[in-house]
């Protein structure tokens, strides 16, 4: 017998892993969740089919949309992160000490529910007392924040599907409004290399740019999402991503992790010619 | 005839029949079933194509129904509460010319409010009759026209006795309604039918928390936009007639202009969505006016904005509102509507039905959602902070009483030449002004310019307004009859 998980990249583009047995299985009132057991990724999940995490990879994603704002602004206290139900990104912020406070603001309960007991290694931390859990729409939860989060984290789906709001220029605006004069907001950002992933790239950039004074483009390589390059929005009302950044200090802190480091921080924000285009096309 | 329950679909089931026939067309559309035009067929998809049919036996005849056409349009009469109800292809504009047409002959008079679409003068320009308007109240703050008072409507009754017909909005585009009861009775008093433009109230026929609906008071006939809040395609519309209307005359009329290929797309969409509202619309309705209340709610929260609802009620010009509309003034931040509208459009990717010079009005039904709701707040809320302007100098919206000159049948026809704007006060113009939408006229043909209309057409222009109905698409000129009418 072979079961196998496969996601359509494009309607001409397939992405598969053999799958050793389904651990998890609903239909929420917003999505279809599913978590498989996998030999080559370990557990991973799956949200309408797409890919969200897996064990082996994730950390790639969860440690770039973290310490790269964390390393720019190490005095973040207040913390908003909207969706990431799984925990990884939360994970990552709890390292801080300095961080008092991480309110995560999740549309979908039983993701969490769902993750909690079949992925701990993400969502072992959600128990944390510094962690406030709001089952709410992001867009709706920001709207009632002003000048309050150091930094916002958009860990959210793609734009199609519950995640569709925080792609849309009220919901970039509303977290400019929501965040201190020195906040800083990153975003899942797609990929720039299908047509239909790039395109929604290009729109959440041209939103973000008309929402903040500085707004730059990172990037990773994460080998389960599409095309395995992908990028995050780096948006703030002060701090440049890499100019001034107190590289020593971030440093100083002796925190272990696997992909990020200050200088692969600082080349994140080099992309490749044909990215810098497409951005450039909608500045 | 054969009796049905509402949950049969005549047009859909036999067009699902005739697909299993695969029956050889040597008949129109020469598309054949979308052979003939792949590209077509690749943009719609094959089912689309497959039942992009023409009238034959087993699918009855639009122009001349006598099996399943007839018993949808007897389903959606029953659903209604009507007599009679016909299937119309053309849009609720060919229901209210029907009704026009029905009720008036050359030189007819007929009682209505001056904020009607451009279909019932359109409608006069056909048949010749003569309009005798009611002023409709205005809502001075909010800028907004409103109902017809009952004393006014048996004013122009007493001073036009032998008008053939009373018109009425039920409700306005801003969801205002007249005491259509009260009117309904007062016409038939005095021997006159009462036409009702439904195009914004399907909804009204199936939920008991709303206004209530022309056909279920008396009205005589009615131009109900299925393709608005009944969930059916663009373009397809009923026009229902109460007992008193003779059917056949109607029918005659409603040929006079109407295709005589009607589409299938258009009728089964008819008939799948009178089967919902008759199933389920009640439910249907109780979400929508869920979803817009929380709207609202949100709205007022976000200050300044006032998206107002039942307290507007005051017995008379506005008799009863429909809360599924969701109305937004938005002068309170220094913003005429129309630009709010251009600002969501623009900015946040968010249409909206339309902007006036101090409104904005979100359309909201059966296939919204919550959280796009959310993004309607949430855009509001950041438009609110980010464009937030001074108040003065803002236009505010009096009802500019209509003086008309002659007929618009009169005035359309007549020999006209093309004056620059400025030089037209006093002239008596041949052509519609309006803003699309809402597509009520500024100007009409036969009315006097007057320097007051003139202001207000260059206001609407300079904030954005989509200005139609003269020939002169730029709207710098207008066609004025030639010499004194």
């Amino acid at each position: 017998m072979e079961l196998w998980f496969t996601e359509k990249h494009t309607p001409n583009v397939n992405f598969s892993i053999k799958v050793d047995r389904q651990l998890y299985c609903s239909k929420s009132e917003f999505q279809r969740i599913d978590i498989f057991e996998s030999k080559e990724f370990g557990r991973f999940l799956t949200l309408d089919g797409y890919m969200m995490l897996t064990e082996k990879d994730e950390f790639i994603y969860h440690e770039m949309i973290t310490h790269v704002p964390m390393c720019v602004n190490p005095d973040a206290k207040r913390v908003l992160v909207i969706g990431g139900g799984d925990g990884g990104t939360v994970r990552e912020l709890l390292r801080y000490t300095t961080i008092e406070s991480v309110d995560l603001v999740e549309i979908d309960a039983l993701v969490v529910e769902a993750c909690r007991e079949y992925l701990p290694q993400t969502a072992g931390c959600l128990g944390d007392p510094r962690i406030h859990i709001y089952y709410e729409d992001g867009l709706k939860f920001i709207r009632h924040c002003e000048n309050e989060y150091d930094l916002i984290i958009v860990d959210s789906t793609d734009p199609f599907g519950p995640g569709e709001g925080l792609f849309t220029r009220e919901f970039y605006g509303n977290c400019y409004k929501a965040l201190k004069e020195t906040g800083i907001m990153v975003n899942q950002h797609e990929s720039p290399f299908y047509q239909e992933d790039a395109y929604a790239m290009q729109r959440a950039h041209k939103r973000i740019v008309e929402s903040f004074p500085i707004s730059r483009v990172y990037q990773a390589h994460i080998p389960t999402y599409p095309s395995g390059h992908w990028l995050f929005g780096f948006a703030s009302k002060k701090h440049h991503p890499v100019r001034g950044v107190d590289w020593a200090r971030w440093n100083s802190l002796g925190l272990k992790t696997r992909y990020y480091n200050t200088q692969l921080h600082a080349g994140s924000f080099a992309l490749p010619n044909y990215v810098e285009e497409m951005m450039r096309d909608v500045e | 005839m054969k009796f049905y329950s509402q949950d049969r679909v005549p047009v859909l089931e036999a067009l699902q029949k005739f697909k299993t026939m695969r029956v050889v067309p040597f008949d129109v559309p020469g598309h054949k079933r979308g052979r003939g035009n792949p590209e077509l067929t690749e943009f719609l998809g094959q089912k689309c194509l497959d039942v992009d049919v023409n009238s034959m036996k087993m699918l009855d005849n639009l122009c001349h129904p006598v099996s399943v056409i007839r018993e949808a349009e007897q389903l959606a009469a029953d659903a209604f509460g009507a007599a009679h109800a016909f299937f119309m292809v053309g849009g609720t504009t060919s229901a209210v010319q029907a009704m026009v047409l029905t009720a008036c002959k050359r030189g007819d008079k007929i009682i209505l409010p001056r904020n009607v679409h451009r279909s019932v003068i359109n409608a006069m320009i056909l048949c010749g009759a003569v309009p005798v308007y009611v002023n409709p109240q205005m809502d001075h703050s909010l800028g907004i026209s409103l109902g017809m008072r009952l004393e006014e409507v048996r004013d122009a009754i007493r001073e036009n006795p032998e008008a053939k017909a009373i018109f009425i909005n039920n409700p306005t585009y801003y969801g205002i309604c007249s005491n259509i009861e009260a009117i309904a009775a007062l016409a038939h008093a005095h021997g006159m039918l009462l036409l009702a433009d439904e195009a914004h109230g399907t909804h009204f026929y199936f939920s008991d928390r709303l206004p209530k609906a022309a056909m279920h008071v008396g009205a005589d006939m009615s131009a109900v936009s299925m393709h608005k809040s009944g969930g059916s395609l663009t373009q397809s519309s009923l026009l229902l007639i109460g007992p008193q209307v003779h059917a056949g005359y109607v029918h005659q009329i409603i040929n006079l202009t109407q295709t005589t290929s009607g589409s299938y797309l258009l009728m089964a969409s008819l008939d799948i969505s009178r089967r919902n509202l008759a199933i389920r619309g009640s439910e249907t309705f109780d979400k929508v006016i869920d979803l817009v209340e929380y709207a609202r709610q949100e709205i007022n929260a976000i200050g300044d904005y006032y998206a107002y609802s039942q307290e507007l009620i005051n017995g008379d010009s506005i008799f009863d509102f429909d809360i599924t509309k969701l109305s937004i003034f938005t002068r309170s931040i220094g913003l005429a509507g129309i630009e709010v509208y251009d600002i969501l459009r623009d900015e946040y990717d968010i249409q909206t039905e339309f902007g006036d010079i101090a409104n904005l009005l979100a359309y909201v039904s059966i296939g919204d959602r919550p959280k796009d709701i959310e993004r309607l707040v949430s855009a509001l809320m950041e438009i609110r902070r980010n464009y937030r302007k001074n108040q003065s100098g803002m236009l505010r919206a009096e009802y500019i009483n209509p003086q008309v000159a002659c007929g618009p049948q009169q005035a359309f026809y007549a020999p006209k030449c093309s004056l620059p704007l400025a030089e037209t006060t006093g002239r008596v113009c041949s052509e519609f002004v309006m803003c699309y939408p809402p597509g009520i006229p500024i100007l009409a043909p036969g009315e006097l310019i007057t320097e007051e209309i003139l202001d207000y057409i260059r206001y609407a222009k300079k904030k954005g307004c989509s200005m139609t109905g003269p020939e002169d698409m730029d709207i710098k000129r207008l066609n004025v009859v030639e010499g004194k009418v």
